[in-house]
């Protein structure tokens, strides 16, 4: 096992320098931090663009680039330079880090757990109403486009909030992660932050729960189908053992890998999400780089974007390897 | 027959029973056909989607009020003249939508052709020749795989501002460089297995070349798979490139998509112009559900395992 | 055997000789194509310690009718008839009282021995849930109970294996396990489903040879359910044979083998090759393949491939009626004319070759020992 995960780490590790390798080429050509200026009326002294083009290091070759920003990065933990130079990249990244980690994560949970529970259901009362129910809305669901859903809800809570507590502060916030004035007391505190995060979450959840049920559903079904589980009812156990214990655990491995794979995905869906709840995290910083044609902060938020998709990936491999015999024992 | 001593009858009498082929043969388009047609909700769907298509691509030479030119009337709500109302710039909304639905199909299908057709025939070479030329033509796949398609077509599409900004070729273009990889990861898996079966030891046998082995034998077999990854491919373009305009890196004015509209309208609830939000993003939501319940459809009908049982 | 399990609590011996009676079984599956129907009329009884085999093709009903005996049938599969286990109606049952039946008095063994073991258990504990499902014992017990049973299957180096997961087990070794899930309870009819048919020929004689130490084990009365009538001969008591739903003989494992009354079990016999004959003979096949049961044709459905048929045959299916003894049955119009037959009188030989003679392959005129393809005359 210890043997397995070291393994499958080096092999991340060529990985994540062709990737990052990849994304320099690719994003240090489509951005140029000197658009904005070159683009200004009446046109900036050439001067000045040379002047600021060195000093975003941008008059060297391509390759050369990578490689500065690469050692740069690795060795002295520098992380480029800003087009502001009040903007400090590390801290700007951690904290909007954390500000999207605490929607995703919240929103994985909310999602896994109803998507477990449909799919289980939905399988085991196959062809029912419940399941032509359950496989309506889901399909319902992964036809919303994220950001017309949002601006939905965005609207509806406005109209709830204006109908049930016209004068005093909204229930349902429909921007910002907190209040800037949140209430005392825990309760109060826990009220307030739960209506801040419940839009968001419903939206972000909203695709994941729908591919993942019917993603749980049809492998549920395969196992109920296979032979160990007709054994498993001919040794005489009960349905609950038999469901739960055996085909339940078989079922939930695809499901888990699966899952570990969309969260690095949920990032286009986290751009959409705060772009119109107006989150300060991660989404809301890439959308301000791409606008500002900030290169830096833009690499490192793709670097760190990369991570999190080889680490999720890896999370996947490791999982399997936990959950199955035959692939751990191999 | 060959001739052993069974009392049959040499040439039956037209009136004798058929004892022993008694189920209708049916070739492989015909069971698949038919499949299909049992699947109510993906029929529905053929018929909304063909509709759609119809009407957005017919439909401005009936309804010939321009899209984008300004009239008087200033965000009326939906009437004789204006049957979807009209927006802040007096723009009709229903040619609007039309103009709308048309760029956005025309975008989905494009990419959904053209990145399934080569991921596919990637994904084959790869599965078939394994070896050092699989490692190296999926790690490949894998990388552009790891780049999130939003993200990276947001940050490309960024470059090409000016003369070229939002023509909708170059979207479609990028859409189907981050998207090809998808196709080709699953078609390689299943050639992987496919290579394996005996009818492509028969196939060498008979001194078949690879070339005609990959592509009379085995991809033949990877259809089903296609179809249905093509058609969903569709839908997620649709969604992708709807997103990519509601924030302003997709489709630019003059010209307009379903997103466009939607980000145009998104205060329109509040403001009290509710038509201007919800008309664009059901027509969004009409195309992807019925694409969706297409591909459900096909999968359906083209799984071998399906027996759907009439209680 | 040993005492760790509780004892039976119904030690009562039961009134009637049967402990297993099926009466008149029909199962129809609805399907988008139509009705299939897949068993139309069995009826067999089985005693204590009796070996039944069911033989058949594929699609004759065989596994589907002994799914019917453990309630493993899908939902929408619709059953009619009766199965009486010790005098006991199991139609009709609800799942709760089907659950203190299944691997307690009736027990079944699965044909893929690859899939029948759950893949993320290990091997022990997939046997310790079999006894502790139906006894209340202690873990320590139930773990000595599943060494013992590994050691009666034959499975060499039981403590080792029983903390193995199934992919480590070779094909027939797993089957061995399942043979061991079946017994261990001490079941009172053990239904083995085609159990050597996915392993090869050198397992399958170990595989027969753990079926048989389990029933000596456990007393238990056997249904061997084969298309493989050479496994049917070394165990069976008594045959029944199937086709296209329906049994068409059943009597005593001698009666059926040296005295068949129906053209199939006759065809049947002759399209084995033996080993042990003294001349070249032709194999005999039988041409055709078995009808769907789907749209079943009136009459006999071995009517297109009987070379004895008449109109009759097309027309009035037959009943099973007694034949040469005791228990003996056969349905045929026929069977009177196939005393003292055998397959090459009834059955052409295959035709693309007829021109050839028979001693081709063996030298002229010297009895062929070893291994040649030829059927002997069973006398």
């Amino acid at each position: 096992m210890f043997a397995f995960t070291i393994r499958r780490l080096l092999a991340s590790i060529p990985v994540l320098f062709f990737s990052t390798l990849l994304v320099f080429l690719l994003v240090a050509s489509s951005v140029d931090p000197l658009e904005p200026l070159r683009a200004k009326n009446p046109p900036v002294p050439r001067t000045t663009l040379i002047a600021e083009g060195h000093r975003l290091g941008l008059d060297h070759p391509l390759l050369q680039r990578y490689w500065d920003w690469l050692t740069g990065l690795i060795l002295h933990g520098n992380w480029g330079t800003p087009v502001q130079p009040a903007y400090h990249i590390a801290d700007r990244l951690g904290t909007s880090f954390l500000v999207t980690f605490r929607l995703v994560i919240f929103s994985i949970i909310c999602s896994l757990a109803l998507a477990i529970g449909v799919g289980v259901l939905s399988a085991v009362r196959q062809y029912s109403k419940i399941d032509y129910a359950a496989t309506s809305v889901g399909f319902l669901f992964l036809s919303l486009p994220t950001f017309w859903f949002a601006a939905l809800l965005k609207a509806w809570a406005i109209q709830f909030n204006g109908a049930v507590r016209p004068d005093g502060p909204p229930i349902i916030s429909t921007f910002g992660a907190a209040s800037p004035n949140p209430p005392a007391g825990f309760f109060a505190q826990f009220g307030d932050d739960f209506g801040h995060i419940l839009l968001p979450t419903i939206t972000l959840s909203l695709i994941s729960y729908a591919s993942w049920s019917r993603f749980q559903r049809a492998s549920m079904l395969e196992v109920l189908n296979s032979d160990y589980i007709r054994l498993a009812r001919a040794k005489g156990l009960s349905r609950r053992r038999v469901l739960f214990r055996h085909a339940l655990r078989n079922a939930l491995m695809p499901l888990t890998t699966q899952v570990a794979l969309d969260t690095a995905a949920l990032l286009g869906g986290v751009v959409i999400t705060e772009t119109v709840f107006e989150w300060h995290g991660m989404g809301y910083m890439f959308i301000q780089a791409v606008q500002g044609y900030d290169l830096f902060p833009l690499l490192a938020w793709l670097l760190v974007a990369a991570l999190l998709v080889i680490v999720f990936n890896l999370i996947a491999d490791l999982l399997y390897a936990v959950l199955d015999p035959r692939i751990r024992l191999a | 027959m060959p001739d052993t001593t069974v009392t049959q009858q040499a040439s039956p009498a037209p009136a004798a029973v058929e004892r022993e082929f008694t189920v209708k043969v049916r070739t492989q388009r015909e069971i698949v056909f038919h499949r299909y047609l049992e699947h109510r909700a993906a029929v529905a769907s053929t018929v909304v989607l063909l509709l759609l298509i119809l009407v957005a691509f017919l439909g401005p030479l009936f309804w010939t009020t321009p899209y984008a030119t300004m009239t008087n009337d200033i965000q009326v709500s939906p009437s004789g003249a204006h049957p979807f109302g009209t927006d802040s710039n007096g723009y009709d909304l229903l040619s609007q939508v039309l103009h709308g639905t048309q760029r956005t199909l025309e975008i989905a299908v494009s990419v959904s052709l053209v990145s399934t057709t080569f991921g596919a025939v990637y994904g084959a070479i790869a599965g078939f020749y394994r070896g050092w030329v699989d490692t190296l033509m999926m790690r490949f796949a894998d990388l552009v795989l790891t780049l999130p398609a939003l993200v990276f077509a947001i940050i490309i599409t960024d470059k090409f501002s000016g003369n070229t900004a939002g023509k909708w070729y170059f979207l479609a273009l990028i859409l189907i460089v981050l998207g090809w990889p998808a196709c080709a990861r699953v078609v390689r898996s299943q050639v992987l297995s496919l290579r394996e079966k005996e009818f492509v030891e028969a196939a060498r046998a008979l001194g078949a070349s690879d070339r005609r082995i990959i592509f009379r034998h085995i991809l033949p077999n990877t259809i089903g798979s296609i179809f249905v990854i093509a058609t969903l491919t569709v839908a997620g373009t649709v969604l992708v490139e709807t997103a990519l305009s509601f924030l302003g890196f997709g489709i630019k004015p003059p010209d307009t998509s379903l997103g466009l509209l939607v980000e145009n309208g998104k205060t329109a609830i509040q403001d009290g112009y509710p038509w201007l939000f919800y008309i664009p993003g059901i027509f969004i939501v009409l195309i992807v559900l019925s694409i969706n319940f297409i591909g459900d459809g096909l999968r359906d009908a083209f799984d071998p395992q399906q027996t759907r049982v009439r209680a | 055997m040993s005492d760790i399990l509780n004892p039976s609590i119904e030690v009562e011996p039961f009134d009637g000789v049967n402990l297993l009676t099926v009466d008149n079984l029909t199962v129809d599956f609805p399907t988008a194509d139509g009705v299939v129907h897949a068993v139309r009329g069995v009826s067999y009884r089985l005693r204590p310690g009796e070996v039944l085999g069911i033989v058949g093709e594929s699609g004759s009903g065989k596994s589907v009718s002994s799914m019917a005996v453990m309630g493993l049938l899908p939902r929408t599969a619709r059953i009619n008839g009766s199965i009486k286990f010790r005098g006991e109606e199991l139609l009709g049952l609800s799942e709760r009282e089907l659950m203190a039946v299944r691997g307690k008095k009736i027990a079944m063994i699965f044909q893929d021995p690859m899939t029948s073991l759950n893949p993320v258990y290990k091997v022990g504990f997939q046997l310790e849930e079999a006894v502790l499902a139906h006894n209340d014992i202690s873990n320590a017990d139930a773990r000595k109970r599943a060494l013992e049973l590994l050691e009666v299957v034959g499975i060499p180096f039981p403590e080792k294996r029983i903390e193995q997961y199934p992919h480590e087990f070779s094909g027939g070794m797993r089957q061995r396990v399942v043979i061991a899930i079946a017994m261990a309870n001490n079941p009172d009819v053990i239904i083995a489903d085609e159990p050597t048919t996915a392993l090869d020929v050198t397992v399958q004689a170990q595989v027969l040879e753990a079926l048989r130490a389990a029933q000596r084990e456990t007393g238990a009365a056997m249904v061997l359910i084969t298309h493989d009538l050479g496994v049917v001969a070394g165990q069976a008591d008594r045959v029944l044979v199937m086709y296209a739903g329906k049994p068409v003989e059943i009597g005593p494992v001698d009666d059926i083998y040296y005295k068949p009354r129906m053209p199939y079990t006759l065809g049947l016999l002759g399209s084995l090759p033996r080993l042990d004959s003294s001349r070249a003979e032709r194999l005999t096949p039988i041409q055709g393949a078995p009808p769907s049961l789907l749209n079943l044709p009136p009459g006999c459905p071995f009517t297109p491939r009987c070379p004895m048929a008449q109109p009759v045959c097309s027309e009035r299916e037959p009943d099973l009626t007694a034949v040469t003894g005791v228990g003996h049955e056969a349905a045929c119009h026929f069977s009177g004319q196939l005393a003292d037959k055998h397959a090459k009188d009834v059955f052409a030989g295959s035709a693309d070759d007829a021109h050839i003679p028979a001693e081709f392959g063996a030298a002229a005129d010297v009895p062929a020992e070893g291994p040649t393809t030829i059927v002997e005359n069973a006398s």
